[in-house]
This record gives C-alpha cells, sequence and structure tokens, in this order.
C-alpha cells in the first residue's frame, strides 16, 4: 500500500455524491485517471484493505431493530453459551470483553417488537441474564480511520 | 460498520417508502456497487431499469436516511488498528446530547451511542467505540475524551475485545 492507496482509504470513507459518474471528482483530486482509482479500489477490496464499497444501508431506518446487549457468563461455560448465542440468526455480531460484562452481541431484528422476545429465547437456553442497551440517541456512525 | 436488518424480503412491506424495485436495488448493491466510472448505468443494465431511476432512487433512500452514504468500508485488522476498545462512560443526563455529539466528532471514534444505564451493575450511558495501533494508541485517545467530558464524567471504563465470537454480514433478502 503507498501513499495514493492511503489517500484513497481516507477519502473513499467520506462518501461519494450520488450521481452518473461519482468517482471524477475524487479522481480529479488525487490525480488519478477514473480508470486508475478504481483499479487500485479493486485492488484494495481483493487485498481486504477494504471489506466493501458501495451504499451503507440504516436498519432502523429501513424497518428493522438493533440492540446491544450483554451478559455475564461463567467463565467455565463460556464457550458452550457462545454456541448457544451464535445460534440464534438475530445475533449478527458477538465479541468477547475483558469485563464482569464479558460478552456483548448485537441482535438484529426486523420489527422492534421481536427484539424482547429474542432476548428471552436466550436467557431461557443459556440462563444468563442479558442486559438490553438499545441506543437512546445517535451521535455518529462511520470510520474515519487515518491511515 | 454494522448494521442490517436480518432479512428483509418481498412481502413485509417495513416502510411505505420502501417498494419492491428498492428492494431490488439494494440486493444488487448489499455486495457493494460496481466498480465501473458509471456505477448506476451499470446496474440498471443489471436490473433492467432505466439509469435515472436507479440515481433518482439511490437519492431518495440517501435522503430519507436508509443509506447513510456511499462509501468504502475499511478492515481495521489490515490497517493495523488491531486493538478495539468499547469505552464507556458515566455521564450527567442534562449533558449527555451536547457532549455525545462532541465526543462523536471526535475523529477517532468510529461509533458513538447513548443508551440505558443498569444499576447498580452498569452505571454508563455513552458508548464510544475507539479503534488505536496499539493499547497504548487506544489509551491516548480515551484520555482525550475523557479531557473533553470533564467535570460531567463520573466515572468510565474501556472495555476491550478479547474475541471476536461471531461477525456476519449483509442478511437482506431479495
Amino acid at each position: 500500500m503507498d501513499s495514493i492507496d492511503a489517500s484513497i482509504v481516507n477519502r473513499m470513507q467520506e462518501g461519494l455524491p450520488v450521481c452518473p459518474r461519482p468517482f471524477d471528482d475524487v479522481a480529479a483530486t488525487l490525480g488519478l485517471s477514473v480508470d486508475e482509482l478504481l483499479s487500485r479500489l479493486q485492488r484494495l477490496l481483493d487485498d481486504k484493505v477494504l471489506t466493501r464499497f458501495g451504499p451503507m444501508f440504516n436498519a432502523e431506518n429501513m424497518g428493522g431493530a438493533l440492540s446491544l446487549c450483554a451478559m455475564q457468563v461463567p467463565v467455565n461455560r463460556y464457550e458452550q453459551v457462545t454456541a448457544e448465542v451464535n445460534a440464534f440468526p438475530e445475533v449478527a455480531h458477538n465479541y468477547e470483553r475483558d469485563h464482569l460484562l464479558n460478552m456483548w452481541f448485537v441482535l438484529a431484528t426486523e420489527h422492534p417488537e421481536q427484539a424482547g422476545v429474542v432476548i428471552r429465547q436466550i436467557e431461557q437456553k443459556t440462563g444468563c441474564q442479558v442486559y438490553d442497551m438499545p441506543k437512546q440517541e445517535e451521535f455518529y456512525i462511520g470510520l474515519k480511520l487515518a491511515v | 460498520m454494522t448494521g442490517y436488518p436480518r432479512a428483509l424480503n418481498e412481502t413485509q412491506q417495513t416502510s411505505p417508502s420502501l417498494d419492491a424495485t428498492d428492494r431490488r436495488i439494494i440486493v444488487a448493491t448489499q455486495a457493494g456497487l460496481p466498480l465501473v466510472a458509471e456505477p448506476y448505468a451499470a446496474l440498471a443494465r443489471q436490473l433492467g431499469l432505466e439509469a435515472d431511476e436507479v440515481l433518482q432512487r439511490v437519492a431518495a433512500m440517501q435522503e430519507n436516511g436508509m443509506i447513510r452514504r456511499i462509501a468504502a468500508v475499511p478492515n481495521h485488522y489490515a490497517l493495523g488498528y488491531t486493538i478495539n476498545g468499547m469505552s464507556v462512560w458515566n455521564i450527567t443526563d442534562d449533558h449527555i446530547s451536547e457532549l455525545g455529539r462532541q465526543v462523536g466528532a471526535l475523529d477517532y471514534v468510529s461509533h458513538c451511542y447513548h443508551r440505558p444505564r443498569h444499576l447498580p451493575l452498569w452505571p454508563y450511558n455513552l458508548f464510544a467505540m475507539v479503534h488505536g495501533r496499539s493499547r497504548q494508541d487506544a489509551e491516548e485517545k480515551v484520555s482525550g475524551i475523557e479531557v473533553l467530558l470533564g467535570e460531567y464524567c463520573r466515572g468510565h471504563e474501556v472495555l476491550y475485545s478479547k474475541r471476536i465470537l461471531k461477525k456476519t454480514g449483509l442478511r437482506i433478502q431479495g
């Protein structure tokens, strides 16, 4: 990855205009032809420096619901509970974190009211209390990783 | 980076402004936009639509917030940001909206939310995700947040990720 790639990674996180030729201005700013910009973008995706390029959808505004949930899982049952939680298709992400609340997962459901049902099912399956932490306000979502 | 409905389908009306053609556009772009000079024209050919219609529909979805923006999602790990710290803060309720906006605007904070407390176990109501190239890098960034919050912060912790247990991508169905 050279300095031009780094500029592309930085610039492409900000968003492109919705217009017939959205890459033209970025390419001109970076001093590249559109073809060169596109081939570098493709390489950055192929090399997995970028995971995706395209529309970033907002689940809530599309009718779905997301919630962050935490559990205090006994260490001796951690792997078993992980398998039980991950088996729910509504669990989109799950992280082990360094805390008394040591399992943190994101629930994604088609409708907001389904979240409570799934949470009760997870509590029954695992025997652990789920601390539901749906967002009350969102201040920023975006990745601004400088490279 | 992380949020999509688990499964949408054609018969389910989730929003009055999201029709079957919008759904086809969403399904066709969930893996990404074609990497060509005129991506919406390419998308239109693929879907049997006019380029103008695709452009207008994507613009409308961005306008009404279904699409946040058209952008690239970087891979933290590939870029050397191997440390992921969820910093959590106990902020006085009267100040959380204003301070949340300020924390969210920091260039090293990727996600920032106001969430409910669960007393007595969990007193924190502001969540700010910080990414660092090292533990020290992440800690310095957390210190920056602490300075910003000043007297309105009554405590904080940083929960570092130890392991990714599950991570799924887009699950929208056509």
